[in-house]
């Protein structure tokens, strides 16, 4: 687009590469100087106040936070300034100036946020795959050893297997749960009030939920008073208390609960939302056929919010293949409850070898890879 | 809808049941740790938070006071005492031998083998009389079973709040929060903008590059970013974890706020370009004002996510008192004080009160957030 604008023009004499190396250069150099400007003018001011009132961490806080938004202001003012001043929208080049400053100016609304975004996702995944080659420290190369290594290791199989067994129970449990509540409370008066109280677990942190659960799982042996609700309902009901956590493999259930506990509630709200969307014509059409209750919501309501429920589905399913705190805060991944996030954090801190580590962080990455590219695709066919 | 039902009670009755039973099993786990945090803490390893409200019953094994202390009565030797220690009840029963603990109740006299007389009041008060000058310095043991009111204090949030180090993270825990929550908002506001009204090469390019950096697992970024942090010095600060919650939640941001920036009408941002506008003025003074509500929307996401999250915190941030955060705080307390609910409860509650105190104000703002994030646009 640029390059046509340029050339179209009537004073852009060069070539059409040359114009637009023209354009890109002055769109950086222009940025740069708003930038240094802005973090400069920023960086006095903090040394200044730093200097005058007395360092608490709150009003530091504070003082970056205003200095940030104000610097923020500053670096697009300025290089918007700076770059009406280049070319000014007025004088014998008016065309061909506003031309030139309309194609730079994107790309200093752009700036920040590419440059942010590019160190802090872009050259991340660059360099794990680099490191995924490399020894513990990333030093030495070490070709596909950490591959091999992660093949035979039976850690891995075993968060391989929970990690498949979290992405089938998961999203299927909290979007089925999800659905029936939306479905249920659409027709009570006090529903709202019941979708509050659902949704909520939602603000409630993976380590809060946790300390929640755990509660609930509290185990004390048989004879003495339980205090954890499940084993004091099965010792209420004539059974021998469990320490939940730890019975091998139906552990892991125990844990999905609390992530299908918080989850529940977003896709109650979504899907809720979608179900309120659908057609009223198609619903009086089935009553008026005669259709029962249970007919018109498996026949006709969920057919039509289809879409929906896949987006949920798989915004769930997302979050399951980077769940840690659960596992790191009940468990840490003893008794046969590791995962891959958390066997990734295992290596990171506790093995401290960063090239099995990023070794394992791509294959998270390669599990959402599929996601990501649908993702895409959906959001590219709503935009245009 | 509703028609359809009403036709039908015992349906409405079903649907009333089945959201009473959901919304009960959604809210009991939340409700059994804000019991918990306000009850004694011998009572709560003692009996469930649901039985809060009823007596609760305890076992005591008391030695009595030695006997070497005993005093002549009336040709008797006579040892008085009080079976209770700080915590007060009543006495329901009690026994002199472990085989028989609740064998005699309050008021009654026992008989021991030796000719002892014991007899231990409903408050709690025992006299042991010997037929002979007794000797030694063991006391008898006597076993009592005690009903004890309930009790509720405020002890718990004293302590995890002033010793347990939960001020202090809370403190740091809003440190982290307010800059990572607000410096994202405006860079990300430009962003979308241009990438919403502004023509240039490789947007729709750019528009999906950023819709698929929403779903990059945050795993992959530790590594390279904490080498690089220690690479030019920045190492575990405040300043570090900011800026990594401000690229971490930037795309999503972006998209969000593209997708509402887009949608405002043409006419308005035509007439304030004929009128002379600058894409400066209209951004300032026209853009920024109207997405209020998605600026609202992904501040709470932000707000939420950063007050949440343990990883980023546990990277990017030293284990020290200066900078431990909550989460990470409470992590440390379900390993090193696992069996101390009275602590872990209340720090529990501290922890998820603001987020919940956010959620419920502004859960208006929060559900067209996710609206907009998954049903429009996903």
């Amino acid at each position: 687009m640029a390059l046509s604008q340029t050339t179209a023009a009537p004073a852009a004499s060069e070539s059409g590469f040359a114009s637009a190396l023209t354009t890109f250069v002055t769109a950086l150099a222009v940025m740069a100087a708003g930038l240094i400007a802005s973090i400069a003018v920023a960086v006095a001011v903090y040394a200044a106040f730093d200097f005058v009132l007395p360092y608490t961490k709150l009003l530091n806080a504070l003082l970056v936070m205003v200095l940030g938004v104000a610097a923020c202001f500053g670096y697009f003012w300025s290089s918007n300034k700076l770059l009406d001043t280049i070319y000014p929208a007025s004088g014998a080049q008016i065309v061909s100036n506003i031309t030139k400053a309309n194609a730079i100016r994107p790309w200093l609304f752009l700036g920040p946020a590419l440059i942010v975004v590019g160190i802090y996702l872009v050259y991340p995944v660059v360099n794990s795959v680099i490191l995924s080659f490399h020894g513990p420290n990333g030093e030495a190369w070490v070709g596909t050893r950490n591959y091999e290594w992660l093949a035979q290791d039976p850690a891995f199989r075993e968060s391989v297997r929970n990690n498949i067994l979290w992405l089938i129970v998961v999203p299927a449990a909290a979007t089925f749960i999800g659905l029936i509540a939306a479905a249920l409370t659409d027709r009570i008066s006090w529903g709202n009030i019941a979708k509050s109280l659902i949704f909520m677990p939602m603000a409630i942190s993976f380590v809060g939920a946790s300390v929640i659960w755990k509660f609930i799982y509290d185990y004390r042996p048989a004879g003495e008073a339980q205090i954890g609700l499940l084993n004091a309902i099965v010792t209420g009901l004539g059974g021998n208390p469990q320490a939940w956590i730890t019975v091998p493999f139906w552990n892991n259930f125990f844990l999905m609960v609390v992530l299908i506990w918080i989850q529940t509630g977003f896709a109650m709200v979504i899907l809720s939302a979608a179900l309120r969307g659908i057609p009223e014509e198609t619903i009086e059409a089935a009553v008026i056929d005669g259709a029962s209750p249970f007919q018109i919501f498996y026949k006709i309501k969920v057919p039509q919010i289809w879409s929906t429920i896949a987006v949920v589905w798989t915004t769930i399913t997302i979050l399951v293949l980077k769940v840690f705190d659960i596992v790191l805060a009940m468990t840490n991944g003893q008794w046969g409850t590791q995962v891959l996030a958390n066997y990734m954090f295992d290596w990171m801190f506790r093995g401290l070898d960063f090239g099995r580590a990023s070794t394992i962080a791509l294959v998270i990455m390669v599990m959402v890879a599929p996601i990501m590219v649908w993702n895409i695709r959906e959001a590219r066919k709503g935009i245009r | 809808m509703s028609t359809v039902v009403g036709a039908r009670p015992a349906l409405t009755w079903a649907v009333h049941i089945a959201v009473f039973v959901l919304v009960a099993i959604w809210t009991i786990p939340t409700l059994g740790i804000l019991i918990s945090s306000f009850r004694d803490k011998d009572q709560i390893v003692t009996s469930g938070w649901w039985t809060a409200l009823a007596p609760a019953e305890r076992n005591l094994v008391v030695r009595a006071a030695a006997p070497d202390d005993a005093i002549e009565e009336n040709g008797r030797w006579v040892l008085r005492g009080n079976v209770f220690g700080e915590i007060s009840g009543s006495v329901s029963a009690f026994g002199v031998s472990i085989q028989r603990p609740t064998e005699f109740s309050a008021g009654d006299t026992a008989e021991t083998r030796d000719g002892e007389l014991i007899t231990i009041g409903e408050n709690g008060d025992y006299a042991i009389s010997y037929p002979e000058r007794p000797e030694g310095a063991r006391g008898q043991r006597l076993f009592v079973t005690s009903q004890e009111p309930p009790k509720f204090t405020t002890d718990n949030y004293e302590t995890v709040l002033f010793s347990e180090g939960i001020g202090q993270s809370f403190i740091n825990t809003l440190t982290v929060t307010i800059p990572a929550t607000v410096i994202p908002i405006l860079i990300a506001a430009y962003a979308a903008y241009a990438l919403a009204w502004m023509e240039f090469p490789g947007r729709a390019l750019l528009l999906a590059t950023i819709v698929g950096l929403i779903v990059v697992p945050l795993q992959m970024a530790l590594i390279p970013l904490l080498r690089l942090y220690n690479d030019i010095g920045v190492g575990k600060s405040f300043i570090g974890i900011w800026l990594a919650h401000t690229g971490f939640g930037l795309p999503l941001a972006i998209y969000l706020l593209r997708n509402y920036i887009a949608g405002l009408p043409r006419e308005i941002l035509e007439s304030a370009r004929v009128d002379g506008a600058s894409d400066f003025e209209i951004f300032r003074k026209i853009i920024l004002p109207l997405s209020f509500p998605a600026l609202a929307s992904f501040a709470i996401f932000q707000f939420l996510w950063v007050w949440n999250d343990l990883l980023v915190a546990t990277v990017f941030l030293g284990n020290n008192e200066q900078q431990l955060v909550m989460t990470g705080r409470l992590r440390e307390l379900l390993g090193s004080r696992g069996g101390n609910w009275e602590i872990l409860s209340a720090s529990a509650f501290v922890a998820i009160v603001v987020p919940i105190i956010v959620f419920f104000a502004l859960q208006r703002y929060l559900v067209r957030g996710l609206l907009a994030g998954s049903v429009k646009g996903g």
